[in-house]
């Protein structure tokens, strides 16, 4: 039985975290319409920043400035931050895929850097050094993980009711405004791309904060933790709840997890040994089949967005049969 | 040096070859194919099949051809792995682009694309086994083209780039000579206008995908010919061939083929400046530069 | 009008559809006549020339073209049934020479083609002398002609123009108006939008005037030209506009 709440415990704080990264996700494209190719980029960034500026000093790569573990969170998530602004300026001004080929390009090249700048990151051993805060309180077994899941759990609500107030403020109106006419919202006095930008690096930031609380949790981050193939999850998480709902959000992270860990735990348990190898493979199509399934059949999520305001009567024209005055 | 610029300008050509049918889908459908790569990885595994099919049946076919360490099987099985590969882009689009394309925005059709990706490059993995294959196992030597500065090249890479240039030229041919070529650009420029000249929109949007597709099959070839093929070529060549459309300018054919060159000659002559596991970072930065100096491209247009 | 080539009866249309532009159009064309519609900004004068021509969706009523249904016929079909149709905006292809956007007007031309190549350069003087240039260095009445003379290449019964006159200088107006009117010689049919009502009504044989998605009045061009009211609102706001 304690096995299992311990489990639990474990699951719950690893979904937690990655529901903040959701949430971030979903104020960017739920909200915004901006697509954020290289989530793990945001995320890979507060991970790294909290590490570093909470570490203590390593013989051979950065680190050890021994901040205290809130200051180092919010280090780490305004790292996320700083990336987000120098990509959201270059881009954010230009058409939509842009933006989405340029953050899929950071995260390449943050993967990249974090393997070979030994000197900064640890290279590909991964950044070592960090001690989890307050261990000497909770010492390291399942007490320290359940003070660690209501901390993350704390966060996670706090972040939850800060977006709902955020999407219900005239800003959040602003926000699905510009996502549904932009042109519209300009002839408003508003400048969609500094609208945008606001809301691209707050949700940055937020990833960011998630990436710090999952390095935390681990003490521990590598090359091998900022994949692409995390941005992929983030993603199915969001799509599969529901783009623009922060409940689906945080529900779509909690059961595409769940998926995620029971699918990885059945292929170890059930599929022949020569078939283990390819445990990642087959989960990939998993993930790939239900993004283009839920794309297909439900794209608007298990939870879809409750419209409190729609641009009635700027519907998108169809594009093949398009206006030409 | 020199030899970082020699290698440079045979990667680039394998990715102009990728760029080129990436460039004309995210301007005729209006949404990045993160997806396009992959079509390389089809291209290189359906020739690896066919290659060995071939030999098999006809023994003959498996001789070398000249200095070359492709063979006669394998020069056939470029053109079945053309043909499937034109067939795979033709038959993802019927199955998901399309359908996404009734139902969603643009930006539903990235998201697709970047499933259809993930899928397509774990199939391949399934189907082929995840580590590294050859088409062909003997040792080809480089030629020494001059000891200082020291430059070997390959025959095979000297076929490649050869032949990757007479395809570009004979695409050029087809877009400036033929009506199937105008109606094309056409297309790309004002579909709606196209249509009225009774241009039949839902047959070139086929003919896209299945150039597309056929360019791909051809760089990936040629990829696995001077490289080794694995499941990861997509992953390894998305971001390049991105790359090489944005300097070039979305939608603009000569554009591809000139970022494509641009890309792989930085990428390969940064490696003179930057420790070598760097290089998958080059043409992220490559991007930057464009999208801060040049956000069109050299070739392209704004279009909102 | 019993010999009318082209008809709508109760046009619905709009580019979503719980959202028509046109509420309930009806139109009939005659043979060989020029037929102008005009009416107020937003009146749905383009939307109509575009359902027309296969571009916007119907959501009721029909159209008909030579007894036959077209109101569900893609575009590429209907200008191969001699249906043609002159945008107003973006009418020509601008990175194609002028050559080539004639070439690819006259595709399904076959042999004919070289034929018909050489009328349309003894048509347009101009656009022979420009054949290898970008068409989009075109000045704005050279383009508005190779426009026309794509629509002409394969031999329509019937073209739709999106106001040809606009943006061009008055006498290049006047030129590309004499050109349609002088097509109808051939028995070509022409139906066109046009904001330049007065120059409009003078050339044209019958005239629709439309207001928010409905028909307002219709009537021979000669009658509303000489309507104290038409003139009022239509030839007054024209200048008022201008202005």
């Amino acid at each position: 039985m304690i096995g299992f709440i311990s489990y639990a415990v474990f699951f719950s704080t690893v979904a937690s975290i990655l529901a903040i990264a959701v949430l971030g996700l979903n104020l960017q494209w739920g909200f915004t319409g901006l697509f954020n190719g290289g989530v793990v980029a945001f995320f890979g960034a507060g991970a790294y920043g909290t590490l570093i500026l909470g570490g203590t000093p390593q013989a051979d790569h950065l680190g050890g400035f021994g901040l205290i573990y809130p200051l180092a969170l919010a280090g780490g998530a305004a790292v996320a931050g700083l990336l987000a602004w120098v990509v959201g300026i270059l881009t954010l001004r230009l058409r939509q895929d842009y933006l989405a080929i340029a953050t899929f390009g950071i995260a390449v090249t943050f993967e990249n850097v974090m393997r070979n700048a030994e000197a900064l990151s640890g290279g590909a051993k991964g950044f070592r050094g960090f001690e989890r805060p307050l261990r000497d309180l909770f010492g390291d077994g399942f007490g320290y993980n359940l003070a660690f899941f209501c901390f993350v759990l704390a966060l996670l609500v706090g972040v939850f009711l800060f977006l709902e107030r955020l999407v219900r403020s005239p800003f959040g109106r602003l926000l699905r405004a510009i996502r549904e006419d932009e042109d519209a919202a300009r002839s408003l006095g508003k400048s969609p791309a500094r609208v945008r930008l606001v809301s691209f690096v707050t949700g940055s930031v937020i990833i960011g904060l998630a990436g710090g609380l999952y390095a935390t949790f681990y003490a521990f981050i590598s090359p091998q933790d900022v994949l692409p193939t995390l941005t992929f999850q983030i993603w199915a998480m969001l799509i599969v709840g529901g783009a623009g709902n922060n409940r689906g959000a945080v529900f779509g992270a909690f059961l595409i997890w769940g998926g995620w860990t029971s699918s990885g735990w059945a292929l170890s348990r059930f599929a022949p040994v020569e078939a283990q190898l390819y445990t990642g493979s087959i989960q990939y199509i998993l993930i790939g089949s239900i993004i283009v399934t839920m794309l297909l059949w439900r794209p608007q999520g298990l939870l879809p967005e409750r419209l409190v305001i729609s641009q009635a009567g700027q519907p998108r024209k169809p594009r093949t049969t398009g206006s030409m005055t | 040096m020199i030899q970082n610029l020699a290698d440079g300008i045979l990667v680039g050509s394998v990715l102009s070859l990728g760029a080129i049918g990436l460039t004309l889908v995210m301007h005729m459908l209006r949404f990045a194919n993160f997806s396009h790569a992959e079509l390389l990885s089809i291209g290189a595994y359906a020739a690896l099949v066919f290659d060995a099919v071939f030999a098999a049946i006809l023994p003959p076919l498996a001789a070398k051809i000249g200095p070359l360490s492709m063979t006669w099987a394998l020069a056939l099985a470029l053109l079945a792995a053309i043909a499937i590969t034109g067939a795979s882009a033709l038959l993802i689009d019927r199955l998901v682009f399309r359908r996404v394309r009734s139902k969603g925005s643009e930006l539903s059709m990235v998201f697709a694309s970047f499933g259809v990706a993930m899928i397509v490059r774990n199939v391949t993995g399934l189907l082929f086994g995840l580590g590294t294959q050859l088409y062909s196992r003997d040792i080809v030597f480089a030629v020494v083209v001059s000891r200082d500065p020291l430059l070997l090249i390959k025959p095979d890479q000297v076929f490649v780039l050869a032949a990757a240039l007479l395809v570009m030229v004979a695409l050029h041919l087809v877009l400036t000579r033929t009506t199937l070529g105008f109606a094309l650009r056409a297309v790309a420029e004002n579909p709606t206008l196209a249509q009225v000249n009774g241009v039949n929109l839902g047959r070139m949007i086929a003919l896209v995908w299945v150039l597309g597709g056929g360019l791909a099959a051809i760089a990936g070839v040629f990829y696995g010919l001077t490289n080794q093929i694995s499941p990861m070529i997509g992953r390894d060549l998305v971001l390049p061939v991105f790359a090489a459309t944005i300097v070039g300018g979305i939608g603009s054919v000569y554009g591809a083929v000139l970022g494509g060159f641009i890309v792989g000659v930085a990428a390969n002559v940064a490696l003179a400046v930057l420790p070598s596991g760097y290089s998958p970072s080059v043409p992220f930065l490559i991007i930057l530069a464009v999208l801060l100096v040049r956000p069109n491209g050299l070739f392209g247009e704004a279009r909102a | 009008m019993g010999d009318a080539v082209l008809r709508a009866e109760g046009v619905v249309a709009g580019y979503v559809p719980d959202l028509p532009i046109l509420k309930a159009v009806d139109l009939a064309v005659r043979r060989a006549s020029v037929t102008v519609i005009i009416g107020p900004n937003g009146a749905g004068k383009s939307t109509l020339i575009k359902t027309i021509a296969g571009l916007v969706p119907l959501s009721s009523g029909r159209i008909i073209h030579d007894g036959a249904d077209i109101s569900r016929i893609r575009p590429d079909r209907l200008a191969a049934q001699g249906i043609a149709y002159v945008p107003q905006m973006d009418n020509i292809f601008r990175t194609l020479t002028i050559r080539q956007n004639l070439d690819l007007a006259l595709r399904r031309a076959g042999a004919e083609a070289a034929g018909r190549l050489e009328d349309l350069y003894a048509r347009f003087p101009p656009l022979a002398d420009k054949r290898n240039e970008k068409a989009g260095a075109l000045s704005g009445g050279q383009r508005q002609f190779l426009a026309v003379a794509m629509a002409l290449a394969a031999r329509p019964s019937l073209i739709l123009m999106d106001e040809p006159s606009a943006g061009l200088s008055p006498k290049a107006a006047q030129e590309v108006l004499e050109c349609a009117r002088g097509l109808t010689e051939q028995g070509v049919t022409i139906l066109l939008v046009e904001q330049n009502v007065k120059q409009a009504l003078r050339l044209a044989d019958h005239c629709y005037i439309l207001a928010e998605g409905r028909n307002q009045l219709d009537g021979s061009a000669a009658d509303l030209l000489s309507d104290p009211v038409v003139g009022e609102i239509y030839l007054g706001a024209r200048r008022k506009g201008a202005a």
